[in-house]
């Protein structure tokens, strides 16, 4: 897909911005660079600076994740919720917490976070790193106290030697639970899907249907104007008009940035492997693409402060079905996961 | 003929101290979601105490830009690509202006 000339223009624009100290803006509005193609995954997962990965910490990141001794009743781990085998998601419309209790959003899946400039429903946590620690001590979901969560770990002398070979001389704390978490987060990426081998010029990977399906997405249907690069997300917060599916009023990230367009709004989730990810939407409103469709072909049903992106589309029967044919071919392989021997 | 230069002085005075006396207005444009000024990409700007900016939303989709800093509150709404709002500074200090729908869209401006 590169073409020569863009290419010596992107390094002469880079060049050239270098000198001025300022960034270069050769890209697409959707995130994508002119230099490859914007729907295709970048070749470097990101990470901080100062949580490069590293097989140790990486491995260290997934024993933990799936030990439920990180929580408060030693009973529930991350993966209770966010299941590899369901897509690193949970298939319920909303979350089950301590005591079984019924949450109100849906557990977002794992897949890609990576990516993600923002973390969380409502955007509460900005990094990987902050985001692990925050589902540990909520009262609702794992319900730890984080120095008892300290104190536990350091009194096993397997994680003792996992974390000094991980983050030697930092010891077992927040930031360094955090880390691991976040350096095996950013494992779970998505794999080469169908849409991908089509962007890649193999003709037959996906249907005509889907191909329609794909010009209805970055046109009529306008779910471009959120879904956007090879993650489909934009990093942003919409309301896109949900029903309430309980009693109680979530306000989503306008609880962090009182600023009206937000009250209502939630953090556009990534369409990759969107297949296996139901039920829909923060709250769990859809158990199918189709039903996801529809919603947006209304134009949304609470419409009091509605995203002004999302307005009624007019779609056929044939377009909203050409559309779930597309965003069927975002799925990829499943990719297997051992699961780790937990140390003692 | 002294008049004459006289009157030429004169304009050439004025024409010299107008821009001095008049607010100036820089336009800041959304692009790729990120704040731009004539083509660049930026995260801090400088104007002056009086000066206006001009927010111009060049994305096709829907920018929100706000601030909360004390020294200047505002929120102008969603608007969408091709228009534009603008803001006046009166008031020295810093703002941290930022995009509502899109965070990472942040701007830290100096009013000198």
């Amino acid at each position: 897909m590169k073409h020569p000339q863009t290419h010596r223009k992107n390094q002469i624009g880079v060049i050239a911005a270098a000198a001025l100290g300022v960034s270069s803006l050769f890209y697409s509005p959707f995130g994508g660079t002119e230099e490859g193609d914007q729907y295709l995954r970048p070749d470097i997962v990101p990470a901080p600076a100062n949580n490069q990965m590293t097989p140790d910490r990486v491995e260290l990141g997934k024993i933990l994740f799936f030990d439920p001794r990180m929580s408060g009743s030693n009973w529930i781990s991350c993966a209770t919720c966010h299941n590899p085998a369901l897509a690193w998601s949970d298939g319920l419309p909303t979350a089950i917490g301590v005591g079984m209790k019924t949450l109100p959003r849906a557990t977002p899946t794992v897949l890609n976070t990576a990516y993600n400039r923002i973390q969380m429903w409502d955007g509460r946590a900005p990094t990987l790193e902050d985001q692990a620690t925050g589902p540990i001590v909520s009262p609702d979901e794992m319900d730890q106290n984080l120095d008892d969560l300290v104190k536990e770990l350091s009194a096993i002398p397997g994680y003792k030697e996992l974390f000094e070979k991980a983050y030697p001389g930092e010891g077992i704390n927040k930031q360094t639970i955090g880390k691991a978490i976040a350096s095996f987060e950013r494992t779970v990426v998505s794999s080469e899907a169908p849409f991908d081998k089509w962007r890649k010029g193999d003709k037959n990977a996906i249907s005509e249907s889907a191909k329609r399906g794909f010009t209805i997405f970055e046109g009529k249907a306008n779910c471009a104007a959120c879904h956007q690069g090879f993650n489909f997300v934009d990093n942003g917060f919409h309301n896109i008009g949900l029903k309430k599916t309980s009693d109680m009023e979530d306000e989503g990230r306008f609880a962090h940035r009182k600023v009206k367009v937000l009250k209502g709004a939630f953090k556009t989730p990534t369409l990759r492997d969107i297949a296996l990810t139901a039920p829909y939407m923060h709250n769990g409103a859809y158990r199918t693409l189709e039903e996801v469709v529809d919603h947006y072909d209304r134009g949304g049903d609470a419409k009091d402060n509605l995203d002004p992106n999302i307005k009624p589309l007019n779609l056929s029967a044939q377009e909203k079905t050409d559309l779930v044919a597309f965003l069927k071919t975002l799925t990829g392989k499943h990719t297997a996961i051992t699961v780790p021997k937990l140390p003692n | 003929m002294v008049m004459s230069h006289l009157k030429k002085a004169g304009l050439l005075l004025l024409v010299t101290w107008m821009p001095l006396s008049h607010a100036a207005e820089y336009e800041i444009g959304q692009q790729n979601k990120s704040f731009v000024n004539n083509g660049q990409k930026i995260e801090q700007f400088k104007i002056k105490a009086g000066d206006t900016i001009r927010f111009k939303n060049h994305d096709p989709f829907f920018h929100n830009i706000f601030s909360l800093s004390e020294l200047k509150t505002f929120d102008l709404g969603s608007f969408p690509k091709g228009d534009s709002r603008t803001v006046t500074f009166d008031k020295k200090g810093t703002v941290d202006i930022e995009c509502a729908i899109h965070p990472q869209m942040q701007l830290k401006l100096e009013v000198e």
